[in-house]
């Protein structure tokens, strides 16, 4: 059984200015040991989604579909039996750990909050899970008695990792873990990341908009355009060898060092998102596709497989009944 | 991306890493933060003289108002058999003279200052508690109940507090629990306000919304992480409050609202003032008791701004 599964999630924000649906129609499932990476500009749905595994969005927000962790609907639960699936089924590793600790309270406390608000342990027994949960960070166990403020941004995301661990979950949601960490930093944390998931088993939902990062760290690769999965597939293939043109945009605006084929070409993509207000018709990737045909703008594109263990949503890949009309 | 596994970490990694000390009895941890917190507090306190003057000044009259039983006799405060005869000027043996019953002024003052401190304290504590769960319980709940809470703390905030008090103390009945319930509250809303505000900057940031991630709940949201955020605004106005509520319990006495049976400056005021004091001179009555007020207001005052500085580091000058 998968320790995560996601079926047909749809978020809507309610705003003034109307429904906003940033999530629409979003299922995958994660597999104990696993490593999903979730990629795709800002303002997809990716840390929505995030949100919405642990219901952190405010009431009014409309969630439908399913989450299940670890046997249990998420968005059905009580409240009282959502606030313990939280952090013991599923933790977040939040994106600016900078933000996402008190500064007037101490790193090691806010570890052992984690830890004694679902009663694991006492206090004292929570501060010496707290202090080998730093060591197995990477930081040093004194450093418990610290503030935010005394840590640098790589300190603090180890922290904000250490806490992620405190109640052994079954699933940790990285949410642009790397984001405001310098390059060096960065892949110290990833390589951290990468090695606790490996160690403890972890099933992981990494979410980035830094295609090249998830090659390193994730076993399977969804990529997200407005609000909706548009490739699905293994990591190295679908880096390597992108199947819908979104991804290839992606893939290739990361230039390989070295290839002459770079050179002095840095690849991107025109036009911007589509505001999740007025998707466009049919695929909502076609304004901007550089290999659109007639009927992209009508055509209701879903998941159809691209090769072996692959799936994407475009006319062109080989599992999309329409080509073959179209072609006639 | 990830090429370079081996290369030292931006920070002490375990190789120089201290041995973990040995995880001690929490409390007695917490207990040593708080030494070393206080001791550091005090460092940058010292450093304001305004503090320090308002510090001195304000232990002077809590040491006396504790040691009163000890300086006054209570018998010499009574009306039927007073120590001197009425209207003495200052001597020797009456350094602030005598009131129109002969009681001696200056033991009047010193245990006058014993009511206008517990009023000012205790109607402060009250204050503070109810503003800072008004503004709280609003501010963190949001919709319905802020809006409930806001339509309350603005009524408070508009009613004019001193036909309030007058209405309040007069129905309530003239003793020293009801002037500090009276003063409590009239003059909760404008800390309501402010921490109101605050509540909903702090709720918003990332960390409130770890915590809920974490699984904790609002009890514990509002008690560890908005509540500590919140509190040096709560803190830097308790202090000033404080000398307000003086003021408002001298007010309240001046009016005649005040314990008739409890000595307080403002009582002592009231009194010179109904015996004609001023038409007739007795400057001795008068004074002492508006002086001692001004010194103990001035005293908290200037406490409050010197903890502002601590507590504050924008404001402290290098």
């Amino acid at each position: 059984m998968s320790v995560l599964s996601v079926g047909d999630l749809h978020v809507t924000y309610r705003t003034k200015g109307g429904d906003v649906p940033a999530v629409r129609g979003v299922s995958f499932d994660i597999d104990k040991g696993h490593v999903l990476g979730l990629a795709g500009e800002s303002g997809c749905g990716k840390s929505t989604i995030a949100g919405a595994i642990l219901r952190l969005h405010s009431p009014k927000t409309k969630i439908e579909g399913n989450v299940i962790i670890d046997g249990q609907d998420v968005l059905s639960l009580k409240p009282g039996r959502l606030r313990a699936v939280r952090w013991t089924g599923a933790s977040i590793i939040f994106q600016g750990a900078l933000h996402a600790l008190n500064p007037v309270r101490r790193v090691g406390d806010q570890i052992v909050e984690a830890i004694t608000v679902h009663k694991l342990a006492g206090e004292r027994e929570a501060r010496v899970r707290t202090a080998e949960l730093l060591e197995e960070v990477g930081l040093p166990a004194r450093r418990i008695d610290d503030y935010p403020h005394e840590l640098s941004g790589g300190q603090k995301q180890r922290v904000m990792i250490a806490m992620a661990l405190a109640c052994n979950p079954s699933l940790v949601i990285a949410d642009e873990p790397t984001t405001a960490l310098d390059v060096m930093v960065q892949a110290q944390v990833l390589q951290l990341l990468k090695s606790l998931q490996r160690e403890l088993g972890l099933a992981m939902l990494f979410i980035t908009h830094d295609l090249s990062v998830l090659v390193e760290v994730a076993d399977r690769i969804a990529i997200m355009y407005a609000g909706q999965i548009i490739e699905e597939g293994p990591a190295e293939h679908v880096f390597h060898d992108p199947a819908h043109p979104y991804t290839k945009a992606l893939a290739g605006a990361f230039p390989a060092i070295g290839d002459a084929r770079f050179r002095g070409k840095p690849a991107g993509l025109g036009g911007d998102p589509p505001d999740p207000q007025h998707v466009p018709s049919g695929c909502p990737f076609h304004p901007r596709c550089p290999e659109a045909i007639a009927v992209c703008p009508t055509l209701d594109v879903e998941l159809w497989t691209a090769g072996e263990d692959r799936r994407a949503a475009c006319v062109h890949v080989s599992g999309a009944p329409v080509l073959s009309e179209s072609r006639e | 991306m990830i090429t370079s596994p081996h290369q030292p970490d931006d920070l002490t990694v375990g190789t120089e890493a201290a041995p973990p000390p040995a995880p001690r009895d929490p409390k007695k941890i917490k207990w040593l933060r708080r030494k070393r917190a206080l001791a550091g507090f005090w460092l940058v306190y010292r450093q304001s003289k305004m503090g320090m003057v308002g510090l001195i000044l304000l232990v002077t009259f809590i040491f006396l108002a504790l040691a009163a039983p000890l300086l006054v006799s209570r018998t010499d405060l009574g009306v039927s058999d007073p120590p001197g005869a009425p209207f003495l000027r200052p001597s020797g043996e009456f350094p602030l003279g005598t009131d129109d019953f002969g009681r001696s002024v200056l033991d009047l003052v010193i245990y006058g200052s014993r009511i206008s401190l517990i009023v000012g304290f205790a109607a402060t504590v009250m204050t503070m508690t109810v503003g800072a769960a008004v503004g709280i319980i609003g501010g963190y709940y949001g919709g319905k109940t802020d809006t409930l809470m806001n339509a309350l703390t603005n009524w408070f905030l508009v009613i004019p507090w001193i036909p309030l008090a007058i209405v309040l103390a007069s129905i309530l009945g003239r003793s020293l629990f009801n002037t500090i319930l009276v003063i409590g509250l009239t003059s909760w809303a404008g800390t309501a306000r402010l921490v109101r505000a605050d509540t909903l900057s702090v709720k918003e940031r990332p960390y409130v919304e770890r915590a809920r991630a974490l699984g904790a709940s609002n009890w514990h949201l509002v008690s560890r992480h908005i509540l500590p955020n919140v509190m040096p605004v709560i803190f830097a106005n308790t202090v000033l409050t404080v000398a307000l509520s003086i003021l408002a319990e001298t007010t309240l006495s001046l009016l005649g609202l005040g314990d008739p049976s409890s000595i307080s400056w403002g009582g002592v005021i009231f009194d010179a003032f109904d015996a004609g004091a001023l038409s007739a001179g007795l400057w001795w009555w008068l004074i002492p008791p508006g002086i001692c007020i001004c010194l103990v207001t001035l005293a908290f005052t200037m406490c409050g701004y010197a903890l502002d500085e601590v507590l504050n580091p924008k404001i402290r000058e290098r």
